[in-house]
């Protein structure tokens, strides 16, 4: 199989001859390592977006209804008169932060950036299977995100029935303003975006099977690659059947059918609605949502692996148990959705088996992070950003990922289900471990990227402040949901019982706008350095993978002769019979060396 | 205006640190001509010690929470059930605890213990199946109990005893506002459906249905203590939650069906009240509304009213603007009160009535009396 990958770099030989024009260089490009840009420029665009947005609601709910001039610059007169925040336009933020954030940023943006980048360069291909699929990948992604950003200008707001868009509210303009034009454009662009993502994932599954190159077997992968792989196969699996659950609600919504729907009442009406179900769309939402956070983890978990065996100086602990732990993930991820619906009106004898297996996660979880733990031991730490965001990443996925044996026991999620406890849960594990994921990617194959070196210093203030503002934000939130308080609420002002809960939300949002505030950090660390960075050299990490074998200018074909053939796994860290503490996986054994694996 | 002055002092504070790198960077060129942007032992030693920094960051902010903010979270449950729940809770939060103090106590004292040096070489350690058995063996026998522990204490929860003496009450939702309806002296309620909703029979009961006589609503939901409370929920237009915190209850209103949840509660509302920790938080609550008060009759704003504790029903999924603000209170009585109560109110088919009969002034006095028999028959069955 992986002798495909030999042939196949003749074929594309005096491919980097071209003449490449602006427009097919960097616009409608079919390099991977172009599209790869692409999308992770336009995830930073949309993660601003999603950021300066909890931001916003953010300080609506530790000052609730005050008056704020920036509500009234960035919200405009309608949806924040005089400075206060509307009580509709609240529900509007929440929605389309979690939206932003899970599809945008945290898919598109994470797993779109590196496994575009990485699949051909770290297996040794030219290029994807389907360089011009991976284009309309792209593009049908930037579109869903332009009409996404559309439906926030509609006049009746955006879509507000949560990220959950569940029906009935989401299928009813009469039941909230934002289920009119905005939850149309919002299925619109969900489409779209599914669209997208089952091209890549296609393309990336394709690829892996296909395109590696000599001597590169499938236990020699480094672990990204694993992870990108499995994370695109649960893609195809669980992404269309979001699409076939928007299909019949824009059914329901449009012309009148009745999936989701029965017996509704309505402003001073009956509805024709007859014999759908809520808990169905319910169902279909969780079949692809719940895989969706190991989509968004998986790849995270990947690049931590890679990142902390390189600069341990040490192999990965565990291998073939990371591999397995992954497929194990994987698989168990798609018969757990059920642990989002334990109250929502199924048969309780579902919730136990929902609990069952959900509880199992936990296990190849353990197996994850004591792996990653061991793999610390006795190394030689090189302290790089990418590193800090890495050990910041096993650090709040072990947090956030233990409240998840409360959240996934049926018993316990009678009481604390869909308060701040699930916030600070989901949180903690998806949201900020995958942030940090992405984040440790960005510092480590930013020369990959660019060609430049990131500033470390400017790395590290960026790690530190986001660490502290991370636990800041998010641990507090547990006792505010332990304590019963719900999410989605604009404010709480009207139960009392909450009052005693209020100094925490203020300490939460100043953490939050800080910890925004330092994103600039970032972000002028990663536009500046795109031109005035430090040249890198090629191998800056003294990294054993393929893609450091590349030239640091970026070339059509990605090697400028022959593709390297693979001789050993991409671990050898350290290996005490080479002088060296690594060796590239294009070294040939030595006579009588050990083999590790394969 | 405050706000504005906040963001301008946050890109204040960005733009000082980003230029004290910049001057950080500028000494760093003369003192030696690393300027890679690799990680050089200096580094390494500085973040080491960050990282151990960080550590003690995490066990200081957790220790400061559980002391500050230990006494939010909800207390002694008034409900039969909820024991098991909090037992659960309880062992689950010791487990946890110790497997995060353990994790991220190695986590980031081995970042500080084997930061880099130049001419240290890592040890080759890529495998052991000893190790990774124990650490896939361990979590297996633990989440194996607490998955047994958990799934007995949900069937005991959730799986209703049709048999049993249960009080039945129906409660139900629309945008923004819980109603109930109490079952009455058959214990049965009547038929209901959107489509016979009309004038004062908001709810929708078939009233020509023979279990629907007896039905009473109210807005203001009271249950006997001690007895089991079989709550049926309903919702006219959308997704709803109802949520009992302290009774540790809560069941989605899913328009087109029905579910259902059944609990005992085990203290009155005076009783709860009553409560050592109840009271200290009452207490506490006050005093932040009496400051919060006085705040806002210097502004020329209404003062707030002093809380007292009640049980509440919640809406506790995302059901449209005012969300925020839907919420019944519930009074657990004493089994005597609660007859008194009961025989106070009137039935739904005696309200229609009523309400039917309006114009018609001089004939209230008969459906009155009906109604005060009724409902004490009500009270004297459900009680039995």
């Amino acid at each position: 199989m992986s002798a495909e990958g030999h042939d196949h770099a003749h074929d594309h030989e005096h491919e980097h001859h071209h003449k490449e024009t602006f427009i097919t260089k960097y616009i409608f490009s079919i390099d991977h390592k172009m599209i790869a840009k692409q999308y992770l420029i336009t995830g930073i665009i949309m993660g601003i977006i999603g950021i300066v947005m909890s931001l916003l609601f953010r300080m609506q709910l530790a000052w609730p209804e005050e008056s704020f001039k920036i509500f009234n610059i960035l919200l405009g007169d309608k949806f924040a008169p005089d400075g206060v925040m509307a009580n509709d336009v609240y529900l509007a933020l929440v929605t389309i932060h979690g939206t932003i954030m899970v599809f945008f940023v945290l898919t598109a943006g994470l797993s779109g950036t590196f496994s575009n980048l990485l699949i051909p360069l770290q297996i040794g291909a030219r290029d994807m299977a389907s360089g011009f699929m991976n284009m309309i990948s792209y593009w049908l992604f930037f579109l869903s995100a332009v009409v996404m950003i559309i439906s926030l200008f509609v006049e009746s707001g955006p879509a507000s029935a949560g990220w959950t868009i569940y029906p009935p509210l989401s299928a009813l303009p009469q039941a909230i303003p934002g289920s009119g034009t905005g939850m149309t454009l919002w299925l619109v662009s969900m489409a779209i975006f599914i669209a997208s993502s089952l091209m890549g994932s296609l393309n990336y599954i394709v690829t892996v099977i296909n395109l590696r190159t000599k001597g590169m077997s499938m236990t020699r992968l480094p672990l990204t690659i694993w992870t990108f792989f499995v994370t695109a196969i649960i893609g195809v699996l669980s992404f269309p059947v979001l699409l076939s659950a928007a299909l019949l609600l824009i059914f329901d919504r449009s012309f009148g059918t009745s999936f989701f729907l029965s017996d509704i009442y309505i402003a001073g009406e009956v509805l024709h609605y007859q014999g759908g179900s809520p808990v169905l769309f319910e169902h279909l939402f969780w079949f692809l949502g719940h895989p969706e956070v190991y989509i968004v983890i998986l790849p995270a978990m990947g690049l931590v692996s890679e990142i902390m065996a390189t600069n341990s100086r040490k192999p990965i602990f565990g291998y073939r148990a990371m591999i397995m732990s992954v497929l194990a993930i994987a698989f168990l991820s798609t018969i757990v959705w059920g642990h989002h619906m334990f109250i929502s009106g199924m048969n309780p004898f579902l919730g136990s088996v929902f609990t069952f297996t959900t509880l199992l996660i936990a296990i190849p979880s353990a197996v994850k992070a004591f792996n990653w733990i061991t793999t610390l031991w006795k190394g030689n730490l090189q302290m790089n950003p990418a590193m800090l965001f890495s050990i910041g990443m096993v650090s709040t996925f072990i947090t956030g990922g233990l409240t998840g044996i409360i959240l996934g026991d049926s018993t316990l999620d009678i009481n604390v289900h869909d308060t701040y406890f699930v916030i600070a849960h989901f949180h903690l594990v998806m949201g900020i471990s995958a942030l940090y994921g992405m984040f440790a990617g960005i510092y480590h194959w930013f020369p990959k990227m660019y060609g430049r070196m990131l500033n470390k210093n400017l790395g590290y203030v960026h790690f530190w402040v986001t660490a502290v503002c991370a636990y800041g934000v998010f641990f507090p939130m547990h006792f505010i949901g332990l304590a019963g308080l719900p999410r989605r609420y604009y404010t709480n002002t009207n139960f009392p019982l909450f009052d005693d809960l209020q100094n925490v939300n203020v300490l939460i949002t100043t953490f939050a706008l800080v910890g925004g505030a330092f994103q600039l950090v970032f972000l002028y660390n990663f536009f500046s350095s795109i031109f005035y960075g430090k040249k890198a050299e090629q191998n800056p990490w003294r990294s054993t993978t393929l893609e450091w074998t590349t030239p640091v200018e970026h070339i059509h074909g990605n090697w400028p002769g022959e593709i390297p053939e693979v001789h050993r796994w991409a671990y050898d860290y350290s290996n005490p019979e080479h002088e060296e503490d690594f060796v590239p996986q294009t070294v040939p054994m030595k006579p009588g060396e050990s083999v590790l694996h394969h | 205006m405050t706000s504005l002055l906040v963001i301008i002092v946050l890109v204040l504070l960005a733009i000082a640190l980003w230029q004290l790198t910049k001057i950080f960077d500028l000494t760093q060129v003369g003192a030696s001509s690393d300027n890679s942007q690799v990680a050089n032992d200096k580094d390494n030693n500085l973040q080491g010690y960050l990282m151990f920094g960080f550590l003690a960051f995490l066990y200081v902010f957790t220790i400061y929470g559980l002391l500050k903010w230990g006494n939010l979270p909800l207390h002694t449950p008034a409900s039969a059930h909820g024991g098991q729940v909090d037992n659960l809770m309880n062992i689950t939060w010791v487990l946890i605890f110790i497997v995060q103090a353990v994790t991220q106590v190695l986590l980031y004292w081995f970042a500080f213990k084997y930061k880099g040096k130049k001419d240290q070489k890592a040890l080759y350690f890529a495998d052991n199946n000893k190790l990774e058995a124990i650490w896939s063996i361990i979590p297996a026998v633990v989440l194996a109990g607490l998955i047994l522990y958990g799934l007995y204490a949900w069937t005991n929860i959730m799986f209703i005893d049709e048999d049993e003496d249960t009080v039945v009450v129906e409660v139900y939702a629309q945008q923004f506002k819980w109603t109930a309806r109490i079952a009455g002296e058959d214990n049965v309620l009547g038929k209901a459906n959107v489509r016979y909703i009309e004038g004062v029979n908001t709810l929708g009961v078939d009233l020509s249905d023979p279990n629907a006589q007896d039905d009473i609503v109210v807005s203001e939901l009271h249950i006997p203590k001690g007895k089991k409370i079989h709550f049926k929920f309903r919702s006219q237009d959308v997704l709803h939650s109802a949520y009992m915190p302290h009774f540790r209850a809560q069941m989605n209103c899913v328009p087109g069906m029905v579910t259902e949840f059944a609990f005992t509660p085990i203290y009155t509302t005076s009783e709860y009240r009553e409560l050592p920790e109840m009271v200290e938080k009452v207490a506490h609550i006050n005093e932040l509304r009496a400051k919060r008060s006085t705040e806002l009759i210097a502004k020329g704003e209404s003062g707030l009213d002093p809380y007292t504790f009640d049980y509440l029903l919640l809406c506790n999924k995302i059901c449209g603007a005012s969300h925020y603000n839907m919420q019944m209170k519930i009074v657990v009585d004493t089994p005597e009160d609660y007859k008194k109560w009961l025989a106070q109110q009137t039935t739904l088919v005696n309200e229609v009535k009523a309400s039917l009969e309006q114009p018609a002034e001089g004939e209230s006095a008969a459906p009155a009396e009906a109604k005060e028999n009724d409902t004490v028959a009500a009270a004297t069955v459900a009680m039995k």
